[in-house]
C-alpha cells in the first residue's frame, strides 16, 4: 500500500500516543482524513495517494486503532470531547498557522461533525467533507422529530433506519462484539467486506482489524445513548459541508440528510451509487470531489468570499457534478439536448460526432450552462480504430469516462426487398456496430478502473414495434435492445448500470438525414419532407428524452420507453404482441 | 405601398425610421432603468409611460416585457401568457421588452434584449443573432419564398443549438406586415392590439388572401410566396433552455430589379446593429 511511503510521527494527547501519517507538500493547504468503523487511517490509501499531489494530506489512526494506542480503561476514554482533543492535538501539530480541510467517512465523520460544531475549533477547521457518518446530535432531533410528530412516512423512515442500525444495538451488549471481533467474525471480515461491497482485496484490512474493532465498540458505547437521548440544540457547522451520500449504503438511508441545510448553513450535496465503504471502492471519485471542494473553499477565503455550491444548478447536479460524460451522435437532436443537460448538471462533457463542427459547438454552448469543460472531438462511431483512438485520448486527457451515452444513429426507411445489401451495411455500421465499439472499449476501460459506471444505448421504439416501413432500422435498433440488456447482466457486477432508451416519435433532425430505401433523389426529398414535417407535428422535444436519460442513469432502469406512443408499444408487445403485428402490416401514410 | 429607394429621402421611411428609433430610444432608457426587483408589468409600464410622454397615442400593440425563463417562453401554451406578470427581474436575468407604438401614423415594432448583470449565455445568444439578420436580408434579396426562407432560418438556429422560439408567437410567424395607420382620435385596443393596425393587418390578409400572398410570414402554405413589397417587422428568436433573445426590426422589401434596393433593413444605428460592430472592433 502506498501508505508506506508516507512520513510518519507520533503525536502525544491526553495520554495516547496518536500514529499520524503526511504525505505531500507540507506548504500546501492540509487535508486531514479522519477513518471509520472499524478500519484504521490505511482505510484512505487510495484516496490519499491521490490528493497528495496537490494537497498536504494528514491522516491518523484514531485512538485504540490501528498503531495509536489505547485508553486505559476503555469506557469513557472514547467520548466525542476526547476524540475532539486528539484531532485538535493533529491539527496542531501539522498544520499550526492555518486551519485544515476535514474530510471524514462512517465514525470519522460522526467525529468531524462534532469538531465542525463545537466553538473550541473555530478558525482550525476550514472546511469538511462528510461521508456515511451524521452528526449524533443531528440524528438525535432526526428521531425525535420523527417520533413527535409521526406521519406515515416519517414512521417509515424511522423504521428504515431502526432497521438498518441493527449492528448498533449488538455494539452494545458488553463482551460478545469484542469475543466476536476477535473470533471468527474478525478473520471472516476481509472475506465479508469482499463479497458485500466488493472492496478490492489490496492488503486491506490491516492486521490490526479484530484489535481495533474490539476497542472500537466503546465509540458506540460511550456517545451513542447520551448523544440520541440528549442532542445538543447548537450543534450548527460554523465551516462549509460537502455532504456526500452513498446512495446504496446498508446502514445509513438517505433520509437521514433531509433537513441538514437548517444545520449547515453553506451545504455542497453529492451523491454516489456505491455502498458504504466508499474510500476503499471509489477513490476517483471522492478524491475529485474533495479536491474540488477545497480548492473552491481556499479561493473563497483567500478572496474573502462566501463559497458558493457548485455552478450547476440543472437537475441531478449533487450526482454528476464532475463527472465524466461522453455522448456520441452530440452535434444535434437528442444527443445534443443530453450533453446540455449533463452539462447542466456540472459534468465534464465529451460531445463526439462526425460532424466536428456541430460536436465543437455542442462542447462550446455546454460549457456556457455550467459543464466545467467540455470537448468537441470529430469520430464516425462505425469506425472501430477511430473510436479506440478517441477512447485512448479521452483516458489520458480527460479520464475515464463515468457515463457513456451511445447515441449515434441514422434512419433508413423502405420495404425490406427495396433495400440493398449496401443500406443495410450502413445502417447496421452506425446504429448497432456503433454502439458496440462504444460499449466494448469505453466499457472495458470502466470495468478496468472498477469504480463503477454507466452505459447508455440509445434503441428505439421500433426495437419492439415490428413494421413494414423500417426493417433494417428496427432489427438494428432491437439488436441494441438485446445488446443492453446482456450487458446489463454481465456488468452488474462491476457495479456498471447499462440502460436502453426507446424514445419514440421525436422532432429531431434524423428525418433530415434518413435513406428511403427504392426512391430517387426527388421522391427521397418529398418522403423526407413530409416524415420531417409529421415528426414536427408530433413535435416532442429532444430534452425530454434528455431528461429521461439522466433520471435512467440515476435509478439505473433498464429499459425507458419514452413517449407516451413509445410505452404503448412497450406495454402491448408483452400484453398482446398480436396486435403489433397487426399494426406492422399497415402501409405509412407517407 | 411600394418604395422606390434605399436611399431614405423618401418621406415615409423616413417616418418609419424616427418611430422606429423612437421605440429603441424607449427600450434602452427603460432598459437602464431596470432594477432587481422590477416586475414585468412595472417594466411594460414604464415603456407605455415612456411613450406616452413622447406623443405615443396608438399602438401596434402594448408593449410587453418578458423576464428569466419567460424570455424563452418556457412553458407557453396560450397567448395569454404574452402579457406582463408579476414575475420580478433578479440580477443575471434576462429580459426582453417589445413594443409597437404609432407615431404620426406610421408604426413601428421592435424587441430589445437585455440582461440584467453579465452573461456568457446571454452574450452568445445576442452575437448568434446576427447570422440571421444576414441570412434573412440575403434570401429575401434572391427572392427566395418566404416559406423557405423561414425553414432556413429555423435549420440556422438548430445548427446553432438554438430552439426557434418565435414558433410560439400566433401562428408561429418570424415576422408580419406593418403599415400606416390612420390616426383617430379614439383608438382602443382589444388583448393588446391596436385596433386601427388589426384593421389594417385584416385587409392585407383579406386582400393577400385573394392575390395568394399573407401578411403574416409564418412557417405554413399561406406564406409560400415571393416576398411581398412592403414593410416587414421581422423577429427572429432563440430560445436556449431557460434563456431567450430577439430581435425586431423592420426590413422594407421594393419590387427594385436592383438586388441592393430590393430589401433593405430600414435602419443600420440600431443597439444590437451597433453592437455587433464594437464587438468585431475589440476583436
Amino acid at each position: 500500500m502506498k501508505l508506506r511511503e508516507a512520513r510518519e510521527r507520533w503525536v502525544s494527547t491526553g495520554g495516547i500516543e496518536l500514529c499520524v501519517a503526511e504525505l505531500g507538500d507540507v506548504s500546501r493547504p492540509t487535508v486531514v482524513l479522519v477513518h471509520g468503523y472499524p478500519d484504521s487511517k490505511e482505510v484512505w490509501s487510495e484516496v490519499a495517494s491521490r490528493l497528495a499531489d496537490e494537497w498536504h494530506v494528514v491522516l491518523y489512526d484514531v485512538r485504540g486503532h490501528g498503531r495509536s494506542t489505547a485508553p486505559s480503561p476503555l469506557r469513557g476514554g472514547f467520548t466525542l470531547e476526547k476524540l475532539t482533543d486528539d484531532f485538535l492535538a493533529v491539527a496542531d501539530a501539522v498544520s499550526p498557522d492555518r486551519p485544515v480541510h476535514v474530510v471524514g467517512h462512517d465514525w470519522g465523520s460522526v467525529q468531524a461533525w462534532e469538531f465542525a460544531t463545537v466553538k473550541r475549533t473555530e478558525g482550525r477547521i476550514a472546511s469538511f467533507t462528510s461521508m456515511s457518518g451524521p452528526s449524533l446530535d443531528h440524528f438525535g432531533h432526526w428521531i425525535k422529530q420523527r417520533m413527535s410528530r409521526p406521519t406515515p412516512r416519517r414512521v417509515g423512515q424511522l423504521l428504515g433506519q431502526g432497521a438498518k442500525s441493527w449492528y448498533v444495538y449488538m455494539l452494545h451488549t458488553p463482551v460478545l462484539p469484542e469475543l466476536a471481533w476477535r473470533g471468527p467474525l474478525g478473520k471472516q471480515w476481509p472475506r465479508i467486506l469482499q463479497r458485500m461491497e466488493k472492496v478490492p482485496a489490496d492488503g486491506y484490512p490491516t492486521p490490526s482489524l479484530p484489535q481495533d474493532a474490539a476497542h472500537g465498540a466503546w465509540l458506540y458505547r460511550d456517545n451513542v445513548r447520551p448523544r440520541l437521548r440528549r442532542p445538543r440544540t447548537d450543534a450548527y457547522a460554523h465551516v462549509p459541508v460537502q455532504l456526500i451520500t452513498p446512495t446504496e449504503d446498508f446502514f445509513l438511508s438517505e433520509s437521514l440528510y433531509d433537513q441538514l441545510e437548517l444545520w449547515a448553513p453553506q451545504l455542497v450535496r453529492r451523491a454516489l451509487p456505491a455502498k458504504h465503504w466508499v474510500p476503499r471502492t471509489r477513490p476517483d471519485q471522492l478524491s475529485a470531489w474533495i479536491s474540488e471542494f477545497v480548492a473552491a473553499n481556499e479561493a473563497a477565503r483567500q478572496g474573502g468570499l462566501p463559497v458558493q455550491g457548485t455552478s450547476a444548478t440543472g437537475a441531478y447536479a449533487d450526482r454528476f457534478g464532475g463527472q465524466l460524460v461522453l455522448v456520441t451522435g452530440a452535434a444535434g437532436g437528442i444527443g445534443r439536448a443530453t450533453a446540455f443537460a449533463f452539462a447542466e448538471a456540472g459534468a465534464r462533457v465529451v460531445a463526439v460526432d462526425r460532424d466536428g463542427e456541430g460536436a465543437a459547438r455542442t462542447a462550446e454552448m455546454a460549457q456556457l450552462i455550467g459543464s466545467p469543460a467540455a470537448w468537441g472531438e470529430t469520430v464516425d462511431v462505425s469506425d472501430e480504430q477511430a473510436v479506440e483512438k478517441l477512447a485512448e485520448k479521452v483516458a489520458r486527457e480527460y479520464g475515464i469516462v463515468d457515463v457513456l451515452v451511445n447515441n449515434a444513429g441514422i434512419g433508413l426507411s423502405g420495404s425490406f426487398l427495396d433495400t440493398t445489401s449496401e443500406e443495410w451495411k450502413n445502417v447496421l455500421d452506425v446504429n448497432l456496430w456503433g454502439v458496440i465499439h462504444g460499449c466494448r472499449i469505453f466499457g472495458k476501460q470502466m470495468a478496468d478502473r472498477g469504480q463503477g459506471g454507466h452505459i447508455v444505448n440509445l434503441a428505439s421504439a421500433a426495437a419492439f414495434q415490428p413494421s413494414r416501413a423500417l426493417p433494417a432500422y428496427s432489427t438494428s435498433k432491437a439488436a441494441v435492445l438485446m445488446l443492453s440488456e446482456c450487458l446489463r447482466a454481465e456488468l452488474a457486477e462491476k457495479s456498471i448500470g447499462v440502460s436502453a432508451i426507446c424514445p419514440g416519435i421525436v422532432n429531431t433532425n434524423i428525418t433530415a438525414t434518413t435513406r428511403f430505401a427504392g426512391t430517387d433523389a426527388t421522391e427521397e426529398k418529398r418522403l423526407r419532407n413530409r416524415t420531417g414535417r409529421l415528426y414536427g407535428l408530433r413535435n416532442y422535444p429532444p430534452e425530454k428524452v434528455a431528461d429521461a436519460i439522466l433520471k435512467a442513469v440515476v435509478r439505473n432502469q433498464a429499459v425507458v420507453p419514452v413517449t407516451p406512443e413509445a410505452r404503448g408499444a412497450r406495454l402491448l408487445s408483452r400484453v398482446s404482441p398480436g396486435v403489433l403485428r397487426g399494426i406492422a402490416r399497415l402501409k405509412p401514410p407517407l | 405601398m411600394t418604395f422606390a429607394a434605399k436611399d431614405g429621402k423618401a418621406p415615409e421611411l423616413r417616418g418609419f425610421r424616427e418611430v422606429q428609433r423612437l421605440a429603441y430610444d424607449c427600450a434602452e432608457a427603460v432598459a437602464a432603468q431596470l432594477r432587481p426587483g422590477v416586475t414585468e408589468r412595472e417594466a411594460a409600464r414604464m415603456q407605455r409611460d415612456w411613450l406616452r410622454e413622447r406623443g405615443v397615442r396608438d399602438w401596434f400593440h402594448l408593449p410587453f416585457a418578458w423576464f428569466g425563463d419567460r424570455t424563452a417562453f418556457a412553458g407557453f401554451k396560450v397567448p395569454l401568457q404574452f402579457f406582463p406578470t408579476s414575475r420580478k427581474l433578479e440580477p443575471g436575468m434576462p429580459f426582453i421588452l417589445d413594443m409597437a407604438p404609432v407615431h404620426k401614423g406610421f408604426t413601428a415594432d421592435i424587441g430589445y434584449s437585455g440582461c440584467l448583470g453579465l452573461s456568457p449565455l446571454h452574450d452568445r445568444l445576442l452575437a448568434d443573432l446576427e447570422a440571421h439578420r444576414e441570412l434573412i436580408l440575403r434570401e429575401v434579396r434572391e427572392r427566395r419564398s418566404l416559406r423557405e426562407i423561414y425553414e432556413d432560418v429555423e435549420r440556422l438556429m438548430i445548427r446553432q443549438g438554438y430552439a426557434n422560439r418565435h414558433r410560439a408567437y400566433p401562428f408561429g410567424v418570424i415576422a408580419h406586415k406593418v403599415d400606416r395607420v390612420t390616426e383617430r382620435r379614439w383608438s382602443p385596443h382589444v388583448f393588446g392590439f391596436g385596433t386601427q393596425s388589426l384593421k389594417g393587418l385584416a385587409s392585407d390578409a383579406l386582400h393577400g388572401h385573394r392575390d395568394g400572398w399573407s401578411p403574416l410570414w409564418s412557417p405554413y402554405r399561406f406564406s409560400d410566396h415571393l416576398p411581398r413589397p412592403g414593410l416587414w417587422a421581422v423577429e427572429p428568436h432563440l430560445g436556449f433552455r431557460g434563456t431567450g433573445a430577439k430581435f425586431e426590426e423592420i426590413l422594407v422589401v421594393t419590387d427594385s430589379k436592383d438586388p441592393e434596393q430590393s430589401a433593405f433593413w430600414l435602419d443600420d444605428d440600431l443597439p444590437h446593429v451597433r453592437r455587433w460592430a464594437e464587438e468585431k472592433v475589440t476583436a
